[in-house]
């Protein structure tokens, strides 16, 4: 790995994104949407009286981390197609570079703009509804990192499949996330979901951080289980996405696709 | 001769029982400006996508430099460089933008420097501050040429470098690389469907018909083997097969 490789890389998307008002915005607008509407349906809950626990508002938790894990993705897979879309990518293959450092580039740029928006949603949770991503306390760091880990691993087997498929599954970028959502006890608790579900729930790290945080800020404290759980199985996505990549790489070396991809 | 800068043994690709290039062996020497010809279909582009490292061989061997592209990837694409009028720098971008990313991609030492005497000699300092998306096709062709040229590559693959060129423009890119390869020494495998770019800028020809090299010198050897007036006839005559074509083919299996 070079670092002054990885560092030119994600200086590319720095220009990109300080020149580019609508990816600027990008960052911000959805996120901030969703946090308007689950902060006022928190709200709306919370006033009626007993009838909903006071737990609700980890709905704004929910929604502040599962946009980690989004972004998080998109950052990865984002970034290929940029690359696509401006014909660069054939540039970018035929210089020094190992896919190791174009991948590395990625997580570098998505994890500050992961810190850029989160930290937004943070501020305007507080201002508007007076919720503090910070209860958490020190708990937060290892459950925001294995959304991170998660979200990478998602991102380079999406960015796998559009390397193989080209543009015609670009639309991957956005969905696969949202195949995980229902199945990853993000917005409701693992045993809302059926009992058939809930082993394919369990064998996502998302549904350990989604149960970690709810048992944080119902006060029970951060759940040793859960984070092995959460850790251990996102090391093992980490090395499969790893190798997926390289296999559909090499794939799509193989059938000449790298070069169609880069003049398409 | 000069030492071999690359030297292709046997290769061969084949898609999904096609095959785009059939048992071909060549050597290109330091300092030569070769010419891969023929109409699509024959084979010069995937030959350039497999030295360049974009699509694998089915068999066959590519050494550059001496080393194995395969396991040197790296440290042979730090020594070469690329341009196609068929790609692109990012749009959003600055032109000094994108050459300082590429001059640090490369490892480019002092890279205002030559960027700023790359820009002059491609005459276009001027657009320096201007946004790459902004250019027109002629300028950001060689805003291409420029990123191909930061790293001062001892080898240049041009896929059609002067294809969206006014002829003012492409006649100086011409005499340009000509004065590249003679002050630096650079190794150029050039493609190109304009006649008149590869009889001026070079050096050697090979000549492809559906993945096979069918006749191999300078131009002037290869207009005379075929009995042609250009190389544009050339062209002509082995695209529309007949007999001049199947004498070449004939003696190429030889």
């Amino acid at each position: 790995m070079n670092l002054k490789r990885i560092g030119a890389l994600a200086l590319r998307y720095t220009f990109l994104y300080t020149r580019s008002v609508p990816r600027v915005a990008e960052m911000f607008f959805w996120p901030v949407m969703d946090l308007l509407v689950w902060g006022f349906i928190t709200v709306y809950l919370m006033r009626m009286d007993n009838r909903v626990p006071a737990m609700v508002t980890f709905l704004l938790g929910s929604m502040i981390f599962w946009d980690i894990l989004y972004r998080a993705q998109q950052a990865v897979t984002i970034s290929f197609l940029e690359d696509i879309w401006a014909r660069n990518l054939l540039n970018i293959f035929v210089a020094p570079i190992r896919i190791g450092e174009f991948i590395a580039a990625t997580y570098v740029v998505g994890f500050v703009k992961i810190l850029i928006t989160v930290a937004v949603l943070a501020s305007l949770a507080w201002w508007l509804y007076s919720w503090n991503l910070f209860q958490m306390g020190f708990g937060l760091i290892p459950l925001f990192i294995n959304l991170l880990l998660m979200g990478w691993a998602v991102g380079m087997v999406t960015t796998a499949l559009i390397m193989r498929w080209g543009q015609s599954a670009e639309a991957l970028a956005w969905g696969i996330p949202f195949l995980i959502q229902p199945v990853a006890a993000v917005f409701y608790p693992l045993n809302v979901l059926p009992k058939w579900i809930q082993p394919i729930s369990l064998s996502i790290p998302a549904t350990h951080v989604f149960e970690g945080m709810r048992q944080v800020l119902n006060g029970k404290g951060l759940s040793a289980q859960h984070l092995t759980w959460a850790f251990g199985l996102n090391i093992i996505y980490l090395i499969a996405a790893a190798l997926f990549f390289r296999y559909m790489f090499n794939v799509a070396r193989e059938k000449g696709l790298l070069a169609k991809l880069g003049t398409q | 001769m000069s030492e071999p800068i690359v030297e292709v043994q046997h290769l061969r690709k084949k898609f999904d029982g096609t095959v785009a290039v059939a048992d071909i062996s060549f050597a290109v020497h330091r300092g030569e400006i070769v010419g891969l010809l023929g109409a699509n279909g024959a084979g010069k582009t995937t030959t350039i996508q497999i030295l360049l490292g974009l699509t694998k061989a089915t068999a066959g061997t590519v050494q550059i430099f001496g080393q194995d592209f395969e396991r040197h990837r790296v440290e042979i694409l730090q020594r070469c460089n690329f341009s196609s009028a068929y790609t692109g720098l990012p749009s959003n971008l600055k032109v000094w933008e994108n050459l300082l990313i590429f001059s640090k991609l490369y490892g480019v030492n002092n890279y205002r420097a030559r960027t700023d005497e790359l820009l002059a000699l491609l005459e276009i300092a001027h657009l320096k501050k201007k946004i790459t998306g902004h250019l027109s096709s002629g300028e950001s062709t060689r805003v291409n040429l420029c990123k191909a040229l930061l790293n001062d590559p001892e080898l240049l693959l041009l896929d059609e470098p002067t294809a969206s060129l006014d002829p003012d423009i492409a006649d100086k890119v011409r005499k340009l690389l000509r004065r590249i390869q003679r002050e630096r020494g650079t190794t150029m495998i050039y493609t190109s469907h304009n006649m008149r770019d590869v009889e001026e800028v070079c050096d050697r020809v090979l000549f492809m018909h559906k993945g096979r090299i069918i006749a191999e010198g300078t131009p002037k050897q290869v207009v005379d083997k075929f009995q042609q007036r250009s190389l544009e006839d050339v062209f002509i005559s082995v695209a529309r097969g007949g007999d001049v074509l199947a004498a070449a083919e004939a003696e190429a299996a030889q």
